[in-house]
């Protein structure tokens, strides 16, 4: 059994396919937890959003219906967790498992009523998909024709993650909402609205899960089913503390569980006349997440991550 | 308030008894029930939007599990196993571990109850227990292992059950396609041994279909068992002083690591005996899995409703398979089942802002009191 060019190509292509929704998603992670929120709910914020968006895009046969009806729906989960967290304060981590099962819940009880009881929304129509960039630039079946024919979502995410870097450690705004994420009550005592950036990013971290959920049905699989997301929020906020609470090193943690993902799907194929069980090959990225785990250790997350702020100081 | 702390210590053990229920009535249980309330008025409100109506829906549920004593049971039968995670996970929130791999260890708990009940040969009713312990036991392992990465190597417990829960999900998952265990022309497990069976049919007359097993009687022996650990013993003492400040209990001469690992343990064998009770007692086989079938985190949902006690536990538990039951029975008028979740989603997020109507109640309680705060 040998790889040809092609199949490397393919296993690049499908590392990043499948590593796009973490990413995204993972941004959101990053901007929550940074801004001292921690927020668990973006396994369910992942899940609506797969929903609003597939179920836009059926309707209206536009990917770009779908991503915005996303982005309404994260925004407004993202509300929910901030004025829990925020404003009520709540524990971070029960309003988060709350999200986790409002929104599934949610999702799957709409889609019932909007679709004839059905769990499944309506196929996506080819036009509702993203449009693939660099197609037709390299000769078919080609390495690089592989390689680098993708959804447009896989450039545009490594894109978002490039300006959350930039807007988390080289702008103002960045730098304040790092201080609010240490020691809120030291940036409220130079007249920083805590309340202020902790809402916007608790909000905004809402919209990227939705939106990590959205590109599924529009670049993977072309509907929403229940298991469409199953753990994938899950993994990017692990992916988060694996590349210790910075966008970069997320990508690459991420890219790491994409890789293991299509590895395990590509020795799956019956070319490869590999005899390994299915079942183990898929278990491969969480033990491979756990050894690296072991070795790497201790990720610090941001000081104030988790804890409820208090202005009047109780 | 602490007048009435005062007044109760002087009256002596009946009144410091009655005040203290009231306070628990008062805080904990009032709230709760008020956050159940929230929960079905958002539901109805969602009912009415997707042109149900509530009255006739929650008529459905609630007959659905009150209607007779079969349905009764049914409740109870789909209450066992989330009252096993609910614990689990309430034991590690008391130590201080969130224990978000309860849906692991309950998948091994299952699993090694299964292979030992198809592999060993044994006398009936010793069969069972032992294959019961067995997968209790690799529950326990299977939390152990997070609770010492937790202990030694600072690895958040969240991230490595996370993993530990997917890897004991394919686990499963391939044991169940291993030729020795593959019931052919399916994709699930041959039946689990028949001496190792732990449900009676004793009560068929009565209640039909329903499996009674004995793992709805430890499910209670648990809760108890739980309780006293944690509030009557020194182990309990030492595992929640280690959750409540980790430094003070280290300089107070307790092995924290230790500590740790027997709580992530312990909340593991909890689980591990759900998962075990509920392949050896309801579902009779193991299959193979599409997705994680949500025990484990329906264990945190029970866990917060029942205000992170192991008593709360139990009854939050049977409301919870309660509701999980009778959800099935809105299809009947036609409504998405899924409305549950939904509900519960609700109820949780209200209790998880009840701390704010608390502070505010509070308040209000103490300005009337002229008292200061």
């Amino acid at each position: 059994m040998m790889f040809s060019s092609s199949d490397i190509g393919l296993l690049i292509s499908s590392t990043l396919t499948y590593a796009t929704p973490l990413i995204i998603a993972g941004m959101g992670s990053i901007m929550s937890e940074t801004s001292g929120v921690v927020n668990i709910g973006i396994e369910g914020q992942m899940m609506i959003g797969a929903f609003s968006c597939a179920a836009a895009a059926t309707v209206f046969g536009s990917p770009w219906a779908g991503l915005f009806a996303a982005g309404i729906a994260g925004c407004i989960f993202g509300l929910l967790h901030a004025l829990a967290c925020i404003t009520f304060k709540a524990d971070q981590t029960i309003s988060g498992i709350a999200i986790n099962l409002l929104a599934p819940g949610a999702a799957i009880y709409f889609c019932k009523a909007l679709f004839d009881g059905s769990t499944q929304t309506k196929p996506v129509e080819l036009t509702g998909k993203l449009p693939l960039v660099l197609n037709n630039v390299f000769p078919e079946n080609s390495f690089f024709d592989y390689t680098f024919k993708n959804y447009i979502s896989v450039y545009a995410c490594l894109v978002l993650a490039l300006c959350i870097w930039f807007l988390l450690f080289r702008t103002r705004i960045g730098l304040r909402i790092r201080a609010v994420g240490e020691h809120p009550r030291a940036t409220a005592t130079l007249g920083i609205g805590v309340f202020r950036l902790r809402y916007f990013c608790v909000v905004l971290s809402g919209i990227l899960a939705s939106l990590g959920g959205a590109v599924i049905p529009l670049s993977t699989v072309s509907y929403f089913f229940p298991s469409i997301i199953s753990g994938q929020g899950f993994i990017a906020i692990a992916a988060v503390i694996f590349g210790k609470y910075k966008p970069g090193n997320t990508v690459l943690a991420c890219m790491l569980f994409g890789f293991c993902k299509s590895l395990s799907l590509s020795l799956g194929n019956p070319k490869f006349e590999l005899s390994v069980s299915v079942h183990l090959l898929s278990m491969i990225p969480y033990v491979i997440t756990l050894l690296v785990l072991l070795f790497i250790g201790k990720s610090h997350a941001p000081a104030a991550s988790g804890k409820i702020y208090d202005p009047a100081g109780h | 308030m602490r007048q009435a702390d005062a007044a109760s210590l002087k009256s002596g053990f009946p009144s410091l008894f009655r005040d203290r229920l009231a306070r628990v009535w008062n805080d904990t249980f009032l709230y709760t029930l008020l956050s159940v309330m929230i929960g079905l008025l958002v539901g109805s409100v969602i009912l009415t939007v997707t042109g149900f109506n509530p009255i006739e829906a929650y008529g459905a549920l609630f007959n659905g599990v009150f209607g007779t004593g079969k349905t009764r049971m049914y409740a109870v039968q789909y209450a066992t196993p989330i009252i096993f995670t609910g614990l689990s996970v309430t034991f590690a929130f008391k130590t201080g571990l969130f224990n978000i791999g309860a849906e692991g260890q309950y998948i091994m708990g299952g699993l090694i109850a299964f292979t030992v009940s198809v592999t060993l040969h044994m006398p009936s009713g010793l069969h069972g227990a032992v294959a019961v312990l067995a997968g209790g036991l690799a529950g326990a392992v299977w939390g152990a292992v997070a609770g010492l990465l937790k202990a030694y190597k600072g690895i958040h417990e969240v991230i490595v059950t996370i993993m530990l829960n997917w890897v004991a999900f394919y686990f499963s998952n391939f044991v169940v396609m291993m030729p020795a265990f593959k019931k052919p022309n399916s994709t699930a497990s041959v039946d689990v041994g028949e001496s190792a069976r732990i449900y009676t049919d004793a009560f068929k007359e009565n209640f039909g279909a329903v499996k009674i097993h004995w793992g709805m009687l430890l499910a209670v022996f648990a809760v108890i068992c739980c309780s006293v650990i944690l509030n009557k013993t020194t182990l309990g003492f030492r595992l929640r002083a280690v959750g409540f400040n980790r430094n003070a209990a280290e300089y107070g001469g307790v092995n924290v690591g230790r500590s740790i690992a027997v709580s992530m343990g312990i909340s593991g064998l909890l689980a591990g005996l759900g998962g075990a009770v509920q392949t050896l007692g309801v579902v009779g086989r193991l299959t193979q899995l599409g997705a994680q079938e949500g025990y484990g985190f329906d264990g945190i949902s029970v866990s917060m409703i029942g205000g992170i006690s192991p008593i709360g536990a139990l009854f939050a538990g049977l409301f919870y398979g309660g509701m999980k039951y009778g959800g099935s029975k809105l299809n009947t008028i036609g409504a998405p089942s899924e409305l549950v979740n939904v509900i519960i989603g609700v109820i949780i997020y209200s209790i998880a802002i009840m701390g704010a109507f608390r502070a505010v109640v509070r308040f209000i309680r103490a300005k009337r009191e002229g008292m200061p705060l």
